[in-house]
């Protein structure tokens, strides 16, 4: 199934499948921030893959001088019962990337996230506040030069 | 005046007319204004920290935020900085209800990374605890539930099934509640005869006591009016906000992980997946007994069908060695000095990998660059995703109502905040 899948987004995005792999029997490909909204939305609206439920949206913190964050997207299929994880890397100069709000609802809360932990900015997103720290925390807490031990006085204690 | 239709209370004739005429007026009138209630995050009925800010018309609910986030420990931070080893006891503290289906969801991930596989008898024990953990999770949502609408005895009666539960995580793990029982290709230690025949006893007499609390609740008038048509959800709706586990089921979606994607040796079971049509809370509560039951008939099945053998999968450089051959082996002594130390070593690549947990989806994304930590780990945590329908369902309910619809959605806040 993940050869059919990669077929398909090949021949509909020629040029905008950047890199692919699998591993485990687990498909990963990467993709232009730009163009993951269409893509999820030819993903989804596809007769044939039907990826219908964005299981999760996260960051990853590659600690690179270029493309140093990621999002990644993970789709299930409920017809098919497979899955696809779609990747796109913003430079840390840039740190936007378009919102899937617009495609799949359950984007909001996974994308409030991403922007609480990694402070990556979903372009269009309703609502992109926090959801565990508190708004107003100024770091962001899963980047890798975050210290595990947490950085002293940045937690306030709640203002009277 | 009906609190059910789409339309706020009109503004009464006076107030209109001075709008209209584009001048400025306050009127302040208790009983027809909006007013925003505050409930959480100390809430009993909430199921844990979390806090919603609820704007009410009258009795009516206009609108709803969950906030979340109370319980945050940055889990996926500190996985980053502990060993695949490491990690096992955090897990427990994620859906503190099913600790051990969460053990399990856990070291299937770790055990795909690496490419190993625990023995049948292992994979037989961890299909075992995760019906269990699941029993046990859908019986604190039946106590629960019934109490959230008014209903004690069940409460009751449920935690007397949970508590000979417990009794038998106390023989299976060592621990009640914090179980921390499987390890990477294989588990802390076999289960013994007498576990076996208690465990047999347990599943023989569960369904008599969960049909004595259906005969509370099935037709019980009180019940179902607070249920019947209560945070109704649509199938596409719930597609489109990642409702996964009884909730879906309860939409008309025959999704469960276990027959979908079967992991351990869920195709060489039978049974079946339950599924409503009503989408509402009543449903779910359909679902989840029925899944109990199911759970029970798994049980048995495993309990004729488990092989004997060992429990540990033979891969020296991935799987802690025994205690007792590490004080007298030398090899063995070596082999946990470096797993310790350093940790396993996994290929470099990125693995997903998702169990049908009883509150749905719960997976785990581990990002190996091949040193004994992990460089990302994703908890995608079934209760976090479930809760962003809340607002959905609670639309134009009644304030009395939102505690039995968070009850119906059974959400556990370790796992929701991580």
């Amino acid at each position: 199934m993940n050869g059919v899948v990669l077929d398909k987004l090949k021949n509909r995005f020629p040029d905008a499948v950047l890199e692919s792999n699998e591993f485990r029997d687990e498909l990963t490909v990467v993709v232009p921030k730009e163009r993951i909204v269409d893509i999820c939305r030819f993903l989804k609206e596809d007769p044939q893959l039907q990826f219908d439920l964005l299981a999760d949206v996260f960051g990853i913190d590659m600690y690179t001088p270029t493309k140093r964050f990621g999002v990644i997207y993970n789709l299930y299929s409920l017809k098919n019962r497979n899955r696809i994880r779609l990747k796109v890397f913003t430079e840390e100069e840039d740190l936007k990337v378009p919102t899937m709000t617009g495609v799949y609802g359950t984007a909001n809360w996974h994308e409030r996230e991403t922007f609480d932990m990694f402070g990556i900015i979903f372009e269009g997103h309703p609502d992109l506040r926090r959801v565990y720290m508190p708004d107003e925390f100024e770091h962001f807490p899963l980047r890798k030069d975050f210290p595990l031990m947490g950085i002293p006085g940045s937690l306030s204690l709640p203002k009277k | 005046m009906d609190t059910r239709t789409d339309e706020l209370p009109r503004k009464s004739k006076i107030l209109q007319a001075l709008e209209d005429q584009n001048t400025s007026v306050s009127f302040d009138d208790p009983l027809e204004n909006e007013m925003i209630l505050n409930m959480g995050p100390q809430h009993p009925a909430t199921h844990g920290v979390l806090r919603l800010l609820i704007r009410l018309d009258g009795e009516t609910v206009t609108g709803c935020v969950p906030e979340v986030g109370y319980l945050h420990r940055g889990y996926e931070k500190l996985a980053e900085n502990c060993s695949y080893h490491e990690f096992i006891p955090h897990t427990d503290r994620l859906d503190y209800l099913s600790p051990l289906s969460n053990n399990t969801a856990y070291v299937l991930a770790v055990e795909k990374l690496l490419g190993i596989e625990a023995p049948p008898r292992a994979t037989y024990i961890r299909m075992m605890i995760s019906e269990l953990a699941r029993i046990s999770s859908h019986l604190m949502f039946l106590g629960s539930q019934a109490m959230d609408v008014g209903a004690l005895t069940v409460w009751m009666w449920s935690f007397r099934e949970r508590e000979k539960q417990y009794d038998l995580f106390e023989k299976i793990a060592g621990a009640r509640f914090t179980t921390s029982y499987t390890r990477i290709g294989g588990l802390a230690q076999d289960v013994t005869p007498e576990t076996i025949a208690h465990l047999k006893k347990f599943v023989d007499e569960l369904p008599g006591h969960i049909r004595e609390c259906e005969k509370l609740l099935n037709t019980n008038r009180i019940f179902l009016e607070r249920t019947d048509g209560i945070g109704v959800i649509t199938r596409e709706r719930a597609i489109d906000l990642g409702l996964t586990g009884p909730g879906l089921r309860a939409c008309g979606v025959e999704h469960d992980l276990r027959k979908a994607n079967p992991y351990l040796a869920y195709n060489a079971m039978d049974f079946d997946i339950p599924v409503y049509e009503g989408g509402d809370a009543l449903a779910r509560y359909y679902v989840r007994m029925d899944e109990m039951r199911e759970s029970v008939k798994i049980i048995q099945q495993i309990l004729q069908k488990m092989p004997s053998g060992d429990v540990h999968a033979f891969k020296p450089k991935k799987v802690l060695p025994r205690k007792e051959r590490i004080y007298t082996r030398m090899e063995e002594l070596i082999h946990d000095f470096m797993l310790v130390n350093f940790g396993v070593e996994p290929p470099v690549g990125e693995i997903y990998s998702a169990v049908e947990a009883p509150k749905g989806e719960l997976g785990f994304y581990i990002y190996s660059n091949g040193e004994g930590h992990p460089w990302r780990m994703k908890i995608r945590s079934p209760s976090f995703t479930n809760l962003q329908s809340l607002p959905v369902m609670i639309h134009k309910c009644m304030i009395s109502d939102v505690v039995a619809i968070i009850g119906s959605l059974d959400p556990v806040m370790g796992e929701a905040d991580k």
